[in-house]
């Protein structure tokens, strides 16, 4: 059982709209799963199935075996689920709050009192933790929605844009709760989100969802890697001394778009990995290569080229 | 079963500790105070004149000058107890988002809605059992002797009609909880319902009865029974009415029957009382339909929820 979610051909039709369509996600144990997309894209209406809170149209979802859809019960009891704006009822405690939703799973008071404190340790609100909730700030919240997950001991998580609204410092809290509740707990997750740049930072694997259909999957190094295939790259060069001669070397050479250069750095943007021909040019023009390397793709760039193709396909 | 008992237990909790339970209350309260004032001032001059039975269900059933008895009171006042306790109960978990958190634990979603009703419900019965031992505290103290079995047996059966009537309204708010995403659509909807069964249905009775059997000078006594036949009919599409029926005949022993040939022949029926078996059997069609409504408009509501999209 090394695959904890599991969805075969899912399809969630409202009307006529195509919510979610023939989505096969599958996320192994023990990984931060970044799901991509914009709003509306189908993140929520996914999570929802996974949850056995909405009815699939037609596919299958599997949480840890079981079938969401016909066994509701045994994947809420394992999944920890924070959604999207999560709400708290905000004339009780913070402490108040998560008894109840420790009672709710069926843990005896006895223990969770210890739970509850340990949990709002974590998350850093033990002591606010005899706050009516309304007080709370929307950062506080959310950590207090981590706790809420962390409560119930689960094997998987699922967080619905959980730095949504947040302060940047906040935010950052919230991923480094999120990374060590998947490190220390050994949680799987899968972190739903629109902020790139966050999910960069703590994903293992990524998909990216499209008008309800999965358009890429994989770590950031294979995204990058179909990029290049797809002909993108960007090269970065450092030369003893920049002379126009060699700038013109440069964009001489077939397939490169762009050379920006600032001090003795160049960046050029070229169609496939033209790493060879760029240093030839730069022998041939005279220059000294000090340092040459291939950039990374930054998962905006990945995830903008899938949908600028996704515009173009709806145009077509 | 454990998610219900949680649940209601939370809900309970909640109710009782709400500021609007307490202003509820204090409501409550005062139509008691104002109802022993009233029996105060009446049931002293009947008990000089003949000692009677049943004083202290005279102590709902009186009234004086301009202040109606607590029957009335109930029966106008009843209605918005139920719907404030309701009328949010589940539109005010979308609004604060609480709801998709809590529906993702473990747990039944009808276990969820069933012991938020039963909450509701509960904090009704409460609430009406704790004004009847507070006006028959007053009421003994008031008179000197305490009550006697029948009457314990026929207040009883007050308290569980009340509550049922209170019941329909919970329910109805529950209902438009579930149907209005917005809580103040939700209160309106509940309160228009209640204008309408309490005020309206007179008057749409009446023109009802008029339009199928229309009362002129030569109009015979068929033609008035007919009349008010229908309109008896109209009216008692209003838990309000039937509410006021069942309850009369629990708490007025004498209470014969509702027709108008009951009414015309007081003369020639003997006016004893009759044993509370006997009385709610007069009343027996309005108590299954009082029920029945409540579990109607609460079964209504459970089959939309149960359908209902949970979104965030």
């Amino acid at each position: 059982m090394d695959l904890v979610v599991e969805t075969k051909d899912l399809c969630k039709y409202y009307d006529d709209v195509k919510a979610v369509e023939n989505l096969n996600l599958r996320i192994r144990r023990g990984e931060i799963y970044g799901f991509l997309g914009p709003n509306g894209a189908g993140k929520t209406t996914t999570i929802l199935m996974l949850l056995g809170l909405t009815e699939p149209t037609s596919g299958e979802v599997r949480v840890c075996g079981y079938n969401s859809t016909r066994k509701p019960l045994e994947v809420k009891r394992i999944t920890g689920y924070l959604p999207e704006n999560v709400g708290f009822y905000e004339d009780l405690t913070a402490r108040e709050n998560l008894r109840y939703i420790a009672r709710l799973n069926g843990i005896p008071d006895r223990e969770s009192a210890k739970k509850i404190d340990e949990a709002l340790d974590r998350v850093g609100l033990l002591e606010v933790a005899d706050w009516e909730v309304g007080k709370f700030s929307r950062g506080m919240k959310q950590r207090l929605g981590i706790a809420d997950v962390l409560i119930k001991d689960p094997l998987f998580a699922i967080l619905d844009e959980p730095t949504a609204g947040i302060d940047p410092e906040g935010a950052n809290q919230i991923l480094d709760l999120i990374t060590e509740m998947s490190q220390e707990r050994d949680i799987t997750i899968l972190l739903a989100s629109h902020l790139l740049h966050q999910v960069q930072r703590i994903c293992d694997r990524v998909g990216i969802i499209s008008k309800g259909k999965l358009v890429a999957e994989g770590t950031l190094d294979e995204l990058g890697a179909e990029m290049i295939g797809k002909g993108e790259s960007t090269i970065k060069v450092q030369v003893s001394e920049l002379t126009p001669n060699l700038l013109q070397a440069l964009k001489r050479i077939e397939g490169v778009r762009e050379v920006e250069s600032s001090g003795n750095t160049l960046r050029i943007k070229c169609a496939g990995d033209l790493r060879a021909e760029v240093s030839c040019a730069i022998m041939e023009a005279g220059g000294t290569i000090l340092e040459l390397r291939g950039e990374p793709h930054t998962l905006e760039e990945i995830y903008l080229r899938y949908f600028r193709e996704g515009d173009l396909d709806a145009r077509a | 079963m454990h998610g219900l008992r949680v649940v209601f237990w939370k809900e309970l909790a909640d109710h009782f500790g709400s500021r609007r339970f307490m202003i509820l209350f204090l409501l409550i309260c005062f139509i008691g105070m104002a109802a022993i004032y009233i029996a105060a001032q009446t049931i002293g001059e009947e008990l000089a004149r003949a000692p009677t039975e049943f004083v202290f269900l005279r102590l709902f059933t009186s009234q004086g000058g301009a202040l109606p008895s607590f029957l009335s009171f109930l029966s106008f006042f009843g209605p918005l107890i139920g719907i404030i306790l309701g009328f949010d109960a589940v539109n005010s978990e979308y609004a604060r988002g609480t709801i998709s958190r809590v529906l993702a634990q473990p747990l039944f979603r009808d276990s969820w809605i069933n012991g938020k009703f039963l909450a509701g419900l509960a904090t009704v019965a409460v609430m009406l059992m704790s004004i009847i031992l507070i006006i028959l505290g007053l009421g003994i103290r008031m008179l000197g002797f305490g009550p006697a079995e029948e009457e314990i047996w026929r207040i009883g059966a007050f308290w569980g009609i009340s509550t049922i009537y209170v019941g329909f309204w919970l329910s109805l708010g529950i209902l438009f909880s579930v149907l209005f995403r917005r809580t103040t659509s939700s209160a309106l909807a509940s309160i228009a319902a209640w204008i309408f069964f309490t005020f309206f249905i007179y008057m749409l009775a009446g023109l009802i009865a008029d339009q199928i059997s229309p009362l002129g000078p030569e109009s015979g006594p068929e033609i008035w029974s007919r009349h008010e036949r229908i309109k008896d009919t109209v009216m008692r599409i209003s838990p309000a009415t039937l509410f006021e029926e069942a309850t009369t005949a629990t708490l007025v022993p004498t209470f014969r029957g509702l027709s108008l040939m009951a009414l015309l022949s007081k003369g020639e029926i003997p006016t004893n009382p009759l044993p509370l078996g006997q009385s709610l059997l007069i009343i027996w069609p309005q108590l299954v339909s009082l029920i029945a409504l409540t579990a109607i408009c609460f079964a209504i509501s459970y089959v939309i929820f149960m359908k209902q999209e949970i979104r965030p």
